[in-house]
């Protein structure tokens, strides 16, 4: 079993999110968050298994195109090809707080992420994705303010390490935060660890604007 | 013409199979021991036990007959998500094929076969449209798993039965545009470009509509 499936997960993530992770029509930026939150969050992943069911109607209730005459022997011929399956499953996490999706695009855990300053003591790395939407790691102190990733479009912040809080809400570990353009908030990361987010946006990002903005949101404050 | 040339992937199975061989070994008899509502047992169990047949014995007739019923829809899914005829044929045969090939993961008290073959078909599409790579989450088991309980085969069967059903009966705005949501691979946005409906009809319409599904589910 994994052994991170112990959080006291609270912030879940919404329908749209979920029946577009499972219809497959999300960009990879957000797949990769749906997937690490799927992967620390039970009830999420129950619900994901409900909406495959829905594709699965959906398929099973389609109408029947008309195939190629010879398109069961053409299949069996295919089998006949076709090399040896190998399952390949992600190894079970031992230690560390990265879920196996994430791993896959840091090539490690959280040791193995290579950090970029951007300001106010925050750092960041950018995963390499399909260009439609970003995503990346953010590495804030504790109790520091978060950068302003100002809320156009979707964006999606999926805590993996301690927390942050704003005046409204508390999002720890697990906890993923939907945020749309119609969200101003002021989050601050909580005392005691650095807070270790998944952050992906839909919104074009502008990083030379991040620095000033952070200034901006400190003189604000 | 599979036993002949098959050898290898017969091989790889029986490895898969070995901390289970007395489940499977045990397995045809007590379906044929229920011989007398064998119809509509079969009918109620949906497929499952051709995949059994395709899993444990590598049984071509079995697979046909899933291939008769499932490929022609696989092919029409993959025609309205935007693949031309040939292409739809190829990557239907591809769906099918893994099909096979995998049959040692289908777990039928997770998933129903058509569930199975969608999440087979959407990777599949993922793949030809050269769309955003879709990471899957982390496997909650390890090693070899236990012969899934009948109890919980059955229920997931009756589960799915109700939801084809609860689907079927949905108004035909709100079908619409889960199927255009599953199908054409759109998203909430893309549907509302496509449709001309504003955002927040179409965002409605689909929350009506998957509450209505759950409400059918209890």
């Amino acid at each position: 079993m994994n052994g991170k499936m112990t959080h006291n997960i609270k912030h879940h993530l919404t329908e749209e999110l979920l029946m577009g992770y499972s219809a497959g029509s999300l960009p990879e930026a957000f797949n990769v968050v749906v997937a690490s939150h799927i992967s620390l969050c039970d009830d999420c992943r129950a619900a994901l298994a409900e909406y495959d069911a829905v594709g699965g109607q959906v398929l099973a209730k389609a109408d029947a195109a008309s195939l190629a005459e010879d398109s069961l022997e053409a299949t069996l011929a295919k089998i006949t090809a076709m090399p040896v399956a190998k399952d390949v499953k992600a190894p079970a996490m031992e230690s560390g707080i990265f879920p196996a999706p994430l791993r896959e695009y840091v090539a490690g855990d959280v040791d193995a992420v290579k950090w970029r300053k951007v300001g106010g003591g925050v750092s960041q790395m950018i995963l390499k994705t399909s260009s439609k939407a970003t995503v990346r790691l953010l590495k804030i102190p504790a109790g520091a303010a978060m950068p302003d990733h100002g809320h156009q479009g979707t964006e999606l912040t999926l805590v993996l390490q301690g927390a942050f809080a704003d005046d409204h809400d508390h999002f720890a570990a697990g906890d993923v935060e939907v945020a749309n353009e119609d969200m101003t908030h002021t989050p601050v990361a909580a005392p005691g660890v650095d807070c270790i987010c998944l952050a992906a946006t839909d919104a074009p990002l502008q990083f030379n604007g991040l620095i000033p903005r952070i200034a901006q949101k400190f003189m604000r404050i | 013409m599979l036993t002949a040339t098959d050898e290898s992937a017969a091989n790889a199975k029986r490895v898969v199979l070995i901390p289970r061989t007395g489940h499977t070994t045990a397995e045809p008899c007590s379906v044929k021991a229920i011989n007398v509502d064998e119809t509509s047992r079969d009918k109620r169990m949906l497929w499952v036990n051709q995949m059994y047949a395709v899993r444990d014995g590598q049984d071509t007739a079995a697979f046909a007959e899933l291939f008769g019923h499932f490929a022609p829809r696989v092919k029409s899914f993959l025609m309205k998500s935007g693949a031309n005829h040939d292409v739809a044929e190829e990557c239907a045969q591809d769906v099918m094929a893994t099909l096979w090939r995998k049959a040692h993961l289908f777990d039928p008290a997770k998933a129903s076969v058509s569930t199975w073959i969608f999440t087979i078909a959407r990777n599949r599409r993922i793949d030809f449209l050269r769309k955003d790579r879709r990471p899957e989450p982390e496997e909650l088991t390890w090693g070899p798993e236990a012969e899934p309980d009948q109890a919980d085969v059955l229920a997931l069967a009756e589960d799915t039965e109700k939801l084809g059903e609860a689907l079927a009966a949905l108004p035909e705005k709100q079908r619409n545009l889960i199927e255009k949501a599953y199908f054409g691979d759109l998203s909430h946005s893309e549907i509302a470009a496509q449709t001309g409906l504003p955002l927040g009809t179409i965002k409605s319409r689909i929350r009506l509509a998957l509450e209505r599904l759950r409400h059918a589910m209890t």
